[in-house]
């Protein structure tokens, strides 16, 4: 608690002795008037003052405003006691609201809390604290084992373990050394590492997670809007009703002008609509805070609110279904065994730095003797010619084989085929492809059992390649061969054919795709931290690469709207019965105060269930 | 122009929805968002009026919550 809100919970418990005091004491007319009136001054003398300030300004129907004139309505009907009672309710509420409020931006603030105080910056020999802001490109930073990365750059000394949960959600630490790469916000765990720096702090990888977070609350949901719009009119209405309450029954049907005010004090109290205003942003912010600490980056409630009635999943398969990154799939000797054929292939691509060269290199691991290998001539679009032991070794695709005139085998397989041929013999062929994500089946299943009803596959791929993803994973769809503009006319199809209700979510790896992530309902980039055209394409940024993080994203917005409709169907109802119950006569004045600062306080404590973690 | 302002002593949300209308009536304002969670002003507004429109955005502010100020 603050200094204030201590201060207010010390008033509150004076006036409350005060108001006991005052219960008891047998005292009658203008003393026990004045036995109500110093609790109540005591708790409500700030929301007097602002009543009257404000109706000075013109802004009647504010929440001190109505609490003023209930109690002061209830004083002139000689219910004392509720008229202290009320107020002593309202700010203990109050009080409530506010410690809630604060605890849950302190609690999404401490998930923020990636911001590097300083950096350690080794410059002319010496070391000197600098803000990161200062840092600049080239320079090299020292960080100490338990110290959080400052900025973005490369491992030049030390080896260590870093630990980048903050940033992707995985809490598993993993080692790192010279050459390696280390995001700022991530935190070194275990030896002292010099580290040249490669970005400044405005594009790093921390400032751009801050922001992003930071202007989420910006973007706000339909739901938001409505409760805005809602409160607009739910005050003024249902203060008009209060008045006509007090007046119409007793002056043109002889009622009792005591027993119909009492009613429409009821009204007043009930007429605030902070259950509602407090409560629905407070979920949707939690929602958010509590994404990120997963690694799901939401650019705002409105993706959030999107998100939760996915309908169909549009994946661009490199990169989010597959690994982007070749590997050899199988090899097929025609003479010889398969080892003998990959050391061989491997042998002549040694000093390649082509993908495909690499991937074979790669598989064949470190046993390359390169002492055998003579003169290399890199064909390019074409493959690469090499002497191995004094043969020429030929290792491309059929338009080589068929240069070279070579009879070559063709192949099922779904890849790119190398082929391998020593002299005029051939001796068979390679088959390199991008592996699915190991986790790429189960991202799927698990978008079928939140029940995505359509999930299709786009790819630039030839169809063979494609076609083989899709199978494997059984997607509903499955269009290959497609350049970037046919993609996104493949995306506005399918936004025709969904239902009106549901979004469409297209995932991507944020490369060459920002004009698809844009037109999607819901653009999601993944493990696209470095690359800033995606996250300003994007609406939702996954830190990790893990394509079964969009089940979870999915699942958490879910659940976040459905923590917001519980409160805004919870407070209507129950404000709504008691205006009924009020407006008839058989509510009373305690009823009303916990409609209002009691269903505000469970719409708060409901909302901050949005930031616990939860374990599916 | 596109900037962030942080909102002192603003202590009711609805009153944060008031300043928000209040703030969207203002000329040359494109977009505002005035959020009661990160207590944070979002406003973007033609460039060559934007300090006039600070200024007005502050003084609703200040209307609708006396003791609210806007710290850039």
């Amino acid at each position: 608690m603050s200094k204030r809100q201590k201060r207010n919970l010390v008033r509150i418990l004076i006036s409350l002795i005060l108001f006991i005091a005052a219960v008891v004491l047998p005292a009658e007319g203008i003393t026990r008037l004045l036995a109500f009136l110093i609790p109540y001054a005591l708790t409500g003398y700030d929301i007097l003052y602002s009543a009257l300030r404000n109706i000075i300004r013109g802004q009647v129907f504010d929440e001190n405003f109505l609490m003023s004139l209930a109690t002061v309505g209830a004083f002139a009907i000689g219910e004392y006691p509720e008229a202290v009672a009320v107020m002593l309710f309202y700010q203990v509420g109050e009080l409530f609201q506010d410690v809630a409020v604060g605890k849950s931006r302190k609690s999404i603030a401490s998930l923020m809390d990636i911001r590097p105080e300083s950096a350690l910056v080794l410059r002319d020999g010496s070391e000197m604290e600098l803000s990161p802001e200062e840092v600049e490109v080239g320079d090299t930073i020292i960080v100490k084992p338990g110290g959080r990365v400052p900025l973005d750059g490369l491992i030049i000394e030390g080896n260590t373990t870093i630990n980048a949960s903050v940033l992707t959600g995985e809490s598993l630490p993993y080692d790192s050394g010279p050459g390696d790469r280390v995001m700022s916000g991530t935190v070194n765990l275990s030896g002292v590492i010099k580290v040249k720096v490669t970005s400044e702090y405005e594009n790093s990888t921390v400032a751009r997670i801050l922001e992003l977070v930071e202007s989420a609350a910006s973007k706000k949901a339909r739901a938001e809007r409505f409760i805005t719009r809602f409160a607009r009119y739910y005050t003024p209405c249902v203060v008009i009703t209060a008045v006509l309450l007090a007046l119409i029954p007793p002056l043109f049907f002889s009622q009792s002008l005591g027993d119909w005010l009492n009613r429409a004090l009821i009204f007043l109290v009930v007429s605030c609509p902070c259950a509602l205003v407090i409560s629905v942003p407070l979920s949707f912010f939690g929602g958010i805070g509590g994404a990120s600490r997963e690694g799901i980056l939401i650019k705002g409630a409105n993706y959030l609110e999107a998100l939760s009635k996915t309908e169909i999943v549009v994946f661009d398969k490199t990169g989010t279904l597959t690994e982007g990154s070749f590997s050899v799939a199988a090899v097929h000797p025609e003479v010889g065994t398969r080892a003998q054929l990959l050391e061989l292939a491997a042998t002549a691509e040694c000093y390649s730095n082509h993908p495909i060269a690499c991937s074979i290199v790669e598989a064949q691991g470190a046993l390359i003797d390169k002492s055998r290998v003579g003169e290399i001539t890199e064909l390019s679009g074409l493959g690469v010619r090499a002497s191995i032991d004094d043969r020429l070794v030929q290792v491309g695709n059929s338009r080589l084989m068929e240069q070279v005139g070579v009879k070559w085998q063709n192949c099922d397989e779904p890849g790119t085929i190398v082929h391998i041929a020593m002299d005029d013999e051939y001796l068979g062929h390679i088959v390199i492809s991008d592996s699915i994500k190991p986790d790429a089946e189960t991202a799927i299943s698990a978008l079928r059992r939140l029940g995505v009803s359509k999930i299709v596959m786009l790819t630039g791929d030839a169809r063979k390649v494609g076609e083989a993803v899709g199978a494997r994973l059984k997607t509903d769809e499955t269009h290959c061969e497609l350049l970037p503009d046919k993609k996104v006319a493949e995306v506005e199809r399918l936004l025709n054919e969904k239902s009106k209700r549901g979004t469409l979510v297209f995932v991507g790896d944020g490369v060459n795709d920002a004009p698809v992530l844009a037109r999607a309902d819901v653009g999601i980039a993944m493990g696209a931290l470095g690359s800033e055209a995606a996250i300003e394409a994007a609406d939702i940024v996954l830190t990790d690469d893990r394509p079964s993080k969009i089940a979870r994203a999915i699942l958490l917005s879910r659940r976040t709207v459905r923590i917001v409709r519980q409160n805004i169907v919870f407070a209507l109802s129950v404000k709504a019965a008691v205006l009924i119950l009020g407006a008839m006569g058989a509510a009373n004045i305690w009823l009303a105060v916990f409609a209002d600062v009691g269903v505000t306080v469970l719409a708060i404590i409901n909302s901050m269930r949005t930031l616990k973690k939860s374990s599916s | 122009m596109k900037r962030i302002y942080k909102l002192e002593n603003l202590d009711c949300a609805s009153c944060a929805a008031k300043m928000e209308r209040a703030i969207e009536k203002i000329k040359g304002v494109k977009e505002v968002s005035v959020s009661f969670m990160t207590q944070r002003l979002t406003i973007e507004a033609a460039d060559e009026m934007f300090e006039d429109i600070i200024e007005m955005a502050a003084k609703a502010c200040a209307r609708i919550e006396p003791d609210c100020r806007i710290k850039s």
